[in-house]
């Protein structure tokens, strides 16, 4: 082990405060035990550093939980220290969190994307939690010479039943890891659950309220550098020469370095090296395709008529269907490149020393970074440490590590501890989007308005399979198709928040009330007797349950009173992703002339809700950010440099624009499945199936705001 | 360079800065006062709102030389102990996701309440509409204002 990463692991125990001992139970995720935490003394200098992920319980009563995923917003905190301090019937006023750095040898998974990590944890964190109660139980027990079937754990004590004499854990801590564990232990039944469920405030609200620096680009250490580095502005161009002269010349400015297309400015505060940026004069010449908006408009037409696709799916005879049809609908809808914009610019900090490196900043993938930054260094991964600070949003952004690899291959040529951040208009124009796709859907029906052909073509650029083949209405039509066509642009993307489902589910979403309006359906039971087809005759493969669908449609149809209301135009959408069901009916009024989003109804399915309140937040949040870029996102290209590049001309959705939202969860006891993102996807086709019905005008394009319908009079 | 006299959060300061220097990164960089926020240095999302005399200013866009002998209040100085009624409320409500923008959206609604202690929805609404929350939070940041003013 190298010293540094060694240092770093004492420095993190003595963190946690274990002076005079107390309980540590360590469970490694990626042993042959994984599920199975196993016991480590504390005091064993050989045993501590091999710790995965932990909770220690210090003899003052101190419960000390370490939450390995970045923290952004989603209270990953939050919800992982209930899940443990649950099962280990903690008292939660005893409870602190601490954010874990990149330990691969503790954790699994240590990353946070895809509405993941929840349900990848759930079971860890429960036996954790649960082992310790076992423990502690044992260790009072044997204190008072009972059985342990006498004693039980509550709120921070172990207390034998028959005589009511009770131990605080503290006190039980060192005595308790004395025991071994069995193979099982047993877990709460959920009618027991008192953390879990409920709404527990954000842990570190304290820390954000007051103004604590705990973000990545509050990190200072004595001795750092301050750089920003300017990018090429337009994507396939190459830096043909560099004057910084006068930048050079500029007070507070250390260093220009170039290195890959990059020049990057390192002084000593961060106004003057923005101020000095402007004065660098780069020449740049082409290196590749230099793309824009309208160029992608002709392409995606070319690529919609091509031949070139990549079949995803295909059930039946599609050929066929479309040939008997009665009645054949079509419709084409698109979406623009977004950023992803979290407010927190994008900055790490990196020291390449002799020994190492040492990372520091806000990540959603602090593994894949360190990979990065050791493939491009020549140094293995075990000499590079990675701490993570609360991210300042994510959105998908900081799955993307360039950012991390651009700051440590500065760091080892001006060999300088140095903070690299970014400007907003870094950010926005730096190469990270959601890519511009269009759909083209058709759908055959017969004599009686039932789908027989189905048929969705997504083409894109940069955007891989742009579609999802076996999410609904796959399953429950009999001839379908699902193809794909991608173009491979130097304008690069990334996972935005809801990949793919984003914009692919307004636009499926709308185009099945389009079907639903052609077959004379009410559209909520248009996609019912979908489902119940797809019970009856399943065509293929599915994804989704088709029970746990019916139940938030209809759910969501009795909370917003569906069709039965007079005075607000309702539209409605169901979809599914990362595991969880959320329909949503939306409530458009005409104000003016112009619609006007009033309310919104959500009905989630996320299977057991781990903290009511910090649930709420994502579903509300998720709805807002939804409707938010679905009404005003929009990033364009122009001679390859994006046209929007701050919030002056890049519109995010405010406080005055947002709709009453009434968001309730099923409670069916399942485990738990994904929430940070699926309750994104169905906002934008029922906000736009509400404005259909009260305006009789379709929205086939994002954003929706530059339709004739909102401009003024 | 020009020195500059600062009272901030009550307390004397002194900063040797060029002229243009945004109050922002004054307080940032040379006081490793960061919370204060940068989000998007022109003065469109609020996250650097601190306080002049009590009225809420971008502290992006404020460059050190116009501050003068005004009085600057920061996030860190908006209340001794972390109980200015906004800051309870803001954590009864749990209004934060990431958390970034809060500060700024904080201090907007003090100096707003400040003005306007008795605020109804709308005005809320109008206030803080200045201020981006990128998680969304919008709902709650209201209610924590209007929360906050009965507390006050």
């Amino acid at each position: 082990m190298s010293k540094t990463t060694e240092n770093t692991r004492r420095k993190f125990l003595r963190n946690i405060s274990l002076a005079g001992g107390g309980l540590m139970l360590g469970f490694k995720w990626d042993s042959a035990h994984a599920e199975m935490p196993a016991i480590f003394n504390a005091a064993d200098p050989v045993i501590v550093p091999t710790f995965n992920s932990y909770l220690t319980i210090a003899t003052d009563g101190t419960v000390n939980i370490f939450s390995p995923n970045p923290e952004l917003g989603q209270n990953i905190m939050t919800s992982f220290a209930q899940i443990v301090a649950e099962e280990l019937d903690a008292d939660w006023t005893k409870v602190r969190v601490t954010q874990a750095p990149l330990d691969t040898k503790s954790f699994d998974r240590q990353l946070t994307g895809g509405s993941g990590a929840i349900p990848h944890s759930w079971m860890r964190l429960r036996k954790a939690g649960a082992s310790a109660r076992w423990l502690l139980l044992q260790a009072g027990a044997k204190q008072w010479n009972v059985s342990a079937d006498e004693c039980t754990a509550d709120n921070g004590f172990i207390i034998h039943k028959p005589s009511g004499k009770k131990l605080g854990y503290g006190e039980l801590a060192t005595a308790a890891s004395g025991f071994e564990l069995p193979q099982e232990v047993p877990l709460k039944d959920r009618n027991d659950f008192k953390l879990i469920g409920k709404p527990i405030k954000n842990v570190k609200s304290k820390d954000i309220i007051t103004g604590k620096p705990i973000y990545g680009l509050d990190f200072h250490r004595e001795g750092m550098v301050i750089a920003m580095v300017q990018r090429p502005p337009a994507f396939g161009t190459k830096i043909k020469s560099i004057n910084d002269a006068a930048v050079k010349a500029s007070p507070g400015i250390l260093d220009v370095v170039k290195f890959q297309e990059n020049v990057a400015i390192v002084g000593k505060t961060t106004w003057e090296i923005m101020k000095a940026k402007k004065l660098l004069e780069v020449e740049y010449e082409k290196a590749g395709n230099i793309e824009s908006t309208a160029d992608h408009d002709a392409l995606f037409t070319s690529l919609m008529d091509g031949e070139k696709v990549t079949v995803q799916r295909k059930d039946g005879d599609v050929e066929m269907a479309f040939k008997n049809a009665a009645k054949i609908i079509k419709s084409e809808y698109q979406s623009p490149f977004l950023p992803h914009n979290p407010l927190e610019p994008m900055n790490f900090f990196a020291h390449v020393h002799s020994d190492g490196v040492e990372l520091v900043g806000p990540t959603q993938t602090p593994q894949a970074a360190r990979q990065a930054v050791a493939k491009l260094l020549n140094i293995p991964q075990e000499k590079i440490t990675v701490d993570i600070t609360r991210l300042g949003g994510g959105f998908g952004r900081r799955l993307k590590f360039d950012y991390v690899v651009e700051a440590a291959e500065l760091s080892s040529i001006i060999k300088k501890p140095v903070k690299v951040i970014w400007s907003r208009e870094d950010d926005m124009m730096g190469g990270s989007y959601r890519p511009s796709v269009r759909y083209r859907f058709e759908a055959a029906l017969d004599a009686s308005g039932n789908m027989i052909g189905y048929k969705l073509r997504g083409v894109g650029v940069n955007a891989g399979n742009s579609t999802r083949p076996d999410t609904f209405p796959s399953g429950a039509v009999d001839n379908l198709l699902i193809e794909t066509a991608d173009h491979i642009s130097p304008i690069t993307t990334g996972a935005w928040r809801a990949p793919t489902t984003n914009f692919l589910a307004y636009a499926e979403q709308s185009f099945l009330d389009e079907v639903a309006e052609a077959s004379g359906k009410d559209p909520l039971q248009f996609r019912l007797q979908l489902l119940d087809k797809a019970r009856k005759g399943l065509v293929g493969k599915k994804n989704y349950d088709i029970e746990r669908t019916e139940t938030v449609i209809r759910m969501v149809a009795e909370k917003a009173g569906w069709g039965k209301k007079k005075g607000v135009h309702q539209g409605f959408s169901v979809y599914f992703s990362h595991n969880s069901y959320v329909a949503q009916v939306a409530e458009v009024i005409l104000k003016d002339g112009k619609p006007q989003v009033k309310k919104i109804y959500a009905v989630s399915d996320c299977g057991q809700v781990i903290n009511s309140s910090g649930a709420l937040q994502q579903v509300m949040g998720g709805i807002v950010d939804g409707l938010g870029h679905a009404m005003y996102g929009k990033l364009s290209f122009v001679g390859g440099k994006a046209e929007q590049n701050n919030f002056n001309t890049y519109r995010l959705i405010r406080m005055k624009e947002i709709p009453e939202i009434d968001a309730s969860f099923v409670d069916n006891g399942k485990d738990p499945t994904g929430l940070g993102e699926p309750a994104l996807p169905p906002t934008g086709g029922a906000v736009a199936n509400a404005i259909y019905k009260a305006t009789g005008k379709r929205l086939m394009k994002q954003p929706f705001i530059e339709e004739p319908l909102f401009a003024d009079a | 360079m020009p020195q500059y006299k600062l009272n901030i959060n009550g307390k004397s300061r002194q900063v040797d800065v060029a002229e243009d220097t945004p109050l922002l990164w004054v307080l940032r960089d040379h006081l490793q006062m960061c919370g204060t926020k940068f989000g998007c240095g022109i003065g469109q999302c609020g996250a650097c709102t601190v306080h002049l005399n009590g009225s809420a200013v971008r502290s992006c866009s404020m460059p050190i030389s116009s501050v003068k002998n005004r009085s600057i209040t920061t996030i860190e100085g908006l209340s001794e102990n972390g109980d200015h009624p906004l800051q309870v409320a803001w954590d009864e409500v749990d209004v934060a996701q990431c958390g970034y923008c809060q500060a700024g959206q904080m201090m907007t609604a003090a100096a707003f309440l400040k003005r306007t202690p008795k605020p109804t929805q709308e005005q809320v609404e109008n206030a803080m509409n200045a201020n981006i929350c990128r998680c969304g939070a919008y709902h709650r940041i209201r209610e924590a204002v209007l929360e906050a003013s009965k507390k006050m």
